[in-house]
């Protein structure tokens, strides 16, 4: 039960892009085509799931018996950044089709301050789905990585269809290209408020 | 390039926000009041000046390969000073800027200055790099946070300056969005004007 409410909070309610704010570089940046912003969320789930695991894994079982916690921002960008790097080589070898996909994506990760935020947060804040407050645990944290992921490629896909057919519309010269982008992210935003309190 | 251009090109010409349209996620996310925009752009401009200042003065050494993930290194140990200076002085401002201050080490303008500029330029030159790139961040996101303070809450810097709650929309996120949508549009008219 706990996990299908930390998927509908992640993807619907607090949405890591429209309700949090974090990743919202790539969303603007690489959000004009549906299919590239489908290449990027591939690319986002995979790196934001298995790299929330291996920060998880060095806050409880290396900072924390270390005392050392306040390493935790240097240690997890370098951690997030040869992950990316890993993940590059190894998808290139095991998969090259699917390293055509998504390579372009893997390096523009790395500053994508999503994956970063959500490996903070899971360690930093706690979490109330159906009980008492508290800190994720291990599958948890994965679980909501996961759903953070997915909540970032549904406003990406949403957003990139949308500027498609802003594309055609005609727009005033002053509102060309990003402010008419932001106003209709604001609206999109407006209508994700909608699932406020779902949770 | 003199001094004082290096410093005045960051707030207008160079504006991170507003023409480069880097740094957006903390640009929306910690822009809900004028004080807290305010805040997070002169914890950014800590960071920005002190990372590129140690980035001109090492570029020379690091081979050219690494040199990206050496600048996330320096940018993210100078965070970490930040973390602590903040702690121990402006602790209700840490709370409230929360995640958004750690994330100063994926912010786009610090690495893009460290990568365009301060590896390229000697100490000084970087250093008002920092301070004139800071201050345009610093203050787009005052005016960004005080027009959302205004419609959202009723008040600026504080001062309610009329009873009842303003916008609500305003200060949470589909606000963001629209405010910075129609501050660009206005600062796009205006460059055009002067131009």
């Amino acid at each position: 039960m706990e996990y299908i409410l930390i998927i509908i909070s992640a993807v619907f309610v607090n949405n890591i892009v429209l309700s949090q704010f974090l990743g919202v570089c790539p969303f603007l940046g690489v959000s004009n085509k549906v299919s590239t912003a489908a290449g990027m969320s591939g690319a986002v789930t995979f790196v934001m799931a298995v790299a929330t695991l291996v920060t998880y894994i060095l806050q409880y079982y290396v900072l924390v018996p270390l005392g050392i916690e306040f390493m935790q921002t240097v240690t997890f960008i370098v951690v997030i950044a040869s992950l990316v790097q890993m993940v590059e080589i190894i998808m290139k070898k095991i998969s090259p089709s699917l390293y055509q996909a998504l390579g372009i994506f893997l390096p523009l990760i790395t500053t994508n301050c999503a994956v970063l935020g959500v490996a903070i947060l899971v360690v930093s804040k706690e979490f109330t789905f159906g009980g008492e407050p508290a800190m994720l645990n291990m599958a948890q944290s994965v679980v909501f990585a996961i759903a953070n992921a997915i909540g970032f490629g549904l406003a990406m896909i949403l957003f990139a269809g949308l500027r498609e057919q802003l594309d055609l519309a005609n727009v005033p010269k002053a509102f060309k290209g990003m402010p008419i982008a932001l106003i209709t992210a604001g609206i999109l935003a407006l209508s994700f408020m909608g699932f406020a309190g779902l949770v | 390039m003199s001094k004082f251009n290096l410093l005045t090109r960051g707030i207008i010409k160079e504006n991170p926000t507003f023409v480069l349209l880097l740094g957006m996620c903390p640009t929306l996310g910690t822009t809900t009041s004028a004080i807290n925009g305010l805040g997070m752009g002169v914890a950014t401009m800590f960071v920005l000046i002190l990372s590129n200042m140690a980035i001109a003065s090492i570029s020379g050494i690091i081979p050219g390969k690494v040199r990206i993930p050496a600048f996330i290194v320096v940018i993210a140990a100078f965070v970490t000073v930040l973390q602590f200076v903040m702690q121990a002085y402006t602790p209700g401002l840490y709370e409230t800027l929360g995640i958004f201050i750690p994330l100063i080490v994926v912010n786009c303008i610090v690495l893009g200055r460290a990568e365009a500029f301060a590896s390229k330029n000697s100490v000084s030159d970087s250093a008002m790099d920092g301070v004139g790139i800071g201050l345009g961040f610093t203050l787009s996101l005052t005016v960004l946070g005080a027009v959302r303070e205004v419609l959202g809450s009723a008040s600026l810097f504080g001062f309610k300056f009329m009873d009842g709650d303003g916008m609500l929309a305003f200060v949470l996120a589909p606000g963001a969005f629209i405010a910075l949508g129609y501050l660009l549009v206005l600062f796009n008219k205006l460059k055009a004007r002067i131009s």
